[in-house]
């Protein structure tokens, strides 16, 4: 099923595209095989029952979830989130607009759950749940990176994600799960970290990186792993062991927590901020990754919790580590539980505990990406919006040009990467690449205005999906890195 | 006691009766179902002050919307405010005396009725020029504006061209709600009127009006951005914590 990958041509300014109908109908992520799907405790194929099983399972969800209830039935078409979606702005594909997206399930819902669609289905658009219906379920279900930018834009605040979770969720239920996300997550299960990278492998992996360190620096700059009583435990994507650009804000965790002085620790057990059971909307999944962390804080005894570069893992710490894992009574109450590594920094900076060599990175032109989960689904610091100010109150200390991007496609607004909520995956790389089209727009103007050079971001898909796609677009792709590789650069380490 | 006044009263009943219990029945449902996760959309206030401020500004000044689309904020919002006083205007048929408030706005629930019509106008135009509204457009989008459209033309109507007897259309109004039936005025472009609105009343809680009751329930708009301040957990999800120990 090789597709064939085009990049739309860059437009100096946003075009909302003619609808193309069925456009991406045949775009279909890989489904997940038997043993990957059995090892979360789904059914392993396409069950026989399948539509009264789903239609069970979606009355189960809307009993569960008030936000489905209530986003399904307040929904008027009144068409202002039509034009807020990436992969509709980059596919022209109708059923890519969040509102016919969300349509996919609302019909089978009003079909099925409601007296006007169970009497009147023609007039309200109610429809049953046939093979057609589930193929497109499949197809653009898996065409949404539940980045919440159409939520921005609804009156009623309906989040599509919610709606797309849903959809997951009982697709899952009847056997047909998406490989990428399924099998990542059982390795999560059995490994510890979405790369299925073990203990002792882990342990090489950061002593070579010590040795990149050592001789970049002169210093012994640690990366503790498994160590008791250390202050932090640093919970960070597992990307960021292994991938570039990632590895660079590793080490630039490393130098901060070695510049102030902070003992810390990484641990071979909770060896992955990821939690790619958000993506799936699955509440068992997501609690049962996020326990590994609990066990890992609880055995090394750490005292403060911090969470790495990654906007999906941001969200499932910040706003739902408490609920799934908490209550953290055991740790310091002087610091947020969790901490973002942002925070952590920008305090640092703040109190003067270090210090910034800012021509470091004069060969830069930062400009900055919102991730879409830390902007529309997290906070930093002690005001709403601190999730846009401080990361970028870190670049300015440390880069001494800084560009902002087009206003409407950055903070609150700003563009998902095109390879979020579970899609990054190479069977997808069409859709991603069209995905990144508003983004890469965007991204166009301030190269062109300002020679802009690097865009800084702070989630391990951004960089992976910008590593990749920026080449479609004629960008290096080492134009995407992490705010902590910018602060790696700049940060003064006393004597060298 | 006319044929059309013991049906029109009944009539309003049976509306009210599907109307009025069909919402507390969606709102008490709303209620009952939990939200096991916070997931206000970002940024967000923290407190529940700042929450109620979030709400009223999205539902007094539709704010989402206006970041949305300006054409649509603009006549989605002259026509809810535009309803707003003509509710406010026919405030006047349901109290004697007439509330000094009623009284002070009947001119502005005038200039409101046109308004109404001509917002409704506007927001139906767009389901058939933007290609993508079309679209996303089904048959009840469309009958459902044809409905408040009818509302509003026959209203405006009687208004300023074919006068009914509104001070009997008073007493049959009062004598609905006490319960002491009056005769209602014979007039064809009322009984339109009344049958339209009795439908609208019914279908309320039946349709996509569940918006109404529906934003104040909306978890994205509805919840503190708190949760490392407070443990947020759903009785369901607690059930879980408590079956793994």
């Amino acid at each position: 099923m090789a597709t064939q990958v085009t990049a739309p041509p860059l437009k100096p300014y946003p075009v909302i595209p003619i609808l193309e109908v069925g456009a991406m109908a045949n775009t279909k992520t890989f489904p997940a095989n038997a043993p990957m799907q059995e090892a979360l405790g789904f059914p392993g194929e396409l069950v026989e029952d399948w539509h009264d099983k789903a239609i069970g399972k979606l009355g189960e969800l809307l009993g569960k979830y008030r936000s489905l209830k209530v986003y399904l039935d307040a929904c008027v078409h009144c068409g202002a989130c039509t034009d807020k979606c990436h992969y509709f702005l980059g596919t022209g594909d109708p059923k890519n607009m969040p509102v016919a997206r969300q349509d996919l399930l609302r019909k089978v819902y009003r079909r099925h759950f409601t007296w006007s669609g169970k009497l009147f289905p023609k007039l309200v658009g109610a429809e049953d749940l046939t093979k057609a219906v589930l193929d497109d379920w499949y197809s653009y279900f898996n065409q949404c990176s539940e980045c919440r930018r159409c939520s921005v834009f609804c009156p009623y605040g309906i989040d599509t994600a919610e709606i797309t979770m849903a959809a997951r969720e009982v697709m899952d239920s009847i056997g047909l799960g998406p490989k990428y996300t399924n099998e990542i997550i059982g390795k999560v299960h059995k490994v510890g970290n979405n790369l299925g990278l073990p203990g002792p492998a882990l342990r090489d992996t950061v002593s070579s990186i010590e040795e990149d360190l050592k001789e970049e620096t002169g210093l012994d700059i640690r990366l503790p792993v498994d160590e008791k009583g250390a202050e932090v435990l640093l919970v960070t994507p597992s990307a960021d062991f292994f991938a570039e650009p990632h590895v660079y804000s590793l080490m630039g965790y490393a130098k901060v927590f070695h510049a102030a002085g902070i003992s810390w620790t990484l641990s071979t057990h909770a060896s992955e901020a990821g939690n790619f059971g958000l993506f799936i909307g699955n509440y068992g999944q997501m609690q049962k990754i996020a326990t590994r962390v609990r066990e890992g804080i609880l055995d090394l005894g750490a005292k403060r919790l911090v969470v790495g570069e990654c906007g999906h893992a941001w969200r499932v710490a910040y706003n739902f580590w408490n609920t799934l894992i908490g209550p953290f009574d055991f740790l310091d109450p002087n610091y947020p539980v969790p901490q973002h590594i942002c925070e952590l920094t920008y305090d640092l900076i703040q109190s003067g505990a270090i210090a910034f060599d800012k021509s470091a990175n004069d060969k830069y032109v930062v400009t900055f990406h919102d991730s879409c989960n830390v902007a529309r689904a997290s906070r930093m610091g002690g005001m709403p919006g601190g999730q846009f100010e401080i990361p970028r109150a870190i670049v300015r200390a440390v880069a001494n040009k800084f560009v902002e991007m087009n206003p409407e496609t950055i903070r609150e607004k700003t563009f998902c990467c095109g390879g979020g909520g579970g899609l990054l995956s190479d069977d997808l790389m069409d859709l991603r690449v069209k995905g990144a089209l508003p983004r890469m727009e965007a991204l166009q103007a301030v190269v062109e205005s300002d020679g802009v050079n690097f865009m800084a971001t702070i989630c391990a898909i951004c960089k992976a999906q910008f590593s990749k796609v920026l080449p479609y677009y004629k960008f290096n792709m080492s134009m995407v890195g992490g705010v902590h590789q910018l602060v790696g650069n700049a940060i003064r380490l006393g004597s060298k | 006691m006319t044929a059309a006044t013991v049906f029109f009263a009944l009539l309003f009943y049976a509306a009210t009766l599907l109307g009025v219990g069909g919402l507390a029945w969606r709102i008490r449902d709303y209620a009952r179902t939990p939200a096991p996760l916070k997931i206000p959309t970002t940024p967000a206030p923290t407190t529940t002050g700042g929450v109620v401020l979030r709400m009223l500004r999205e539902v007094l000044l539709f704010e989402s919307l206006f970041k949305a689309n300006l054409w649509i904020w603009l006549f989605g919002w002259m026509f809810h405010v535009a309803l707003a006083l003509v509710l406010v205007r026919h405030l006047r048929y349901f109290t004697e005396p007439v509330w000094f408030w009623v009284a002070w706005l009947q001119p502005f629930g005038l200039y409101g009725g046109l308004a109404m019509a001509a917002g409704l106008a506007a927001l139906w135009a767009r389901r058939f020029l933007v290609e993508r509204i079309r679209y996303i457009s089904t048959p009840s989008d469309h009958l459902m504006l044809a409905l408040l459209l009818g509302i509003a033309a026959s209203g405006l109507w009687m208004k300023f061209l074919a006068h009914t007897d509104i001070i009997n259309l008073k007493a049959f109004a009062l004598g609905l709600i006490l319960f002491d039936w009056q005769p209602l005025p014979a007039h064809p472009l009322l009984y339109v009127h009344l049958l339209l609105v009795a439908l609208l009343i019914a279908i309320f809680p039946y349709s996509k009006l569940l918006h109404a009751p529906g934003i104040f329930f909306s978890p994205g708009r509805n919840q503190a951005d708190n949760p490392r301040e407070r443990r947020h957990i759903a009785p369901w999800a607690a059930e879980m914590d408590k079956a793994k120990v």
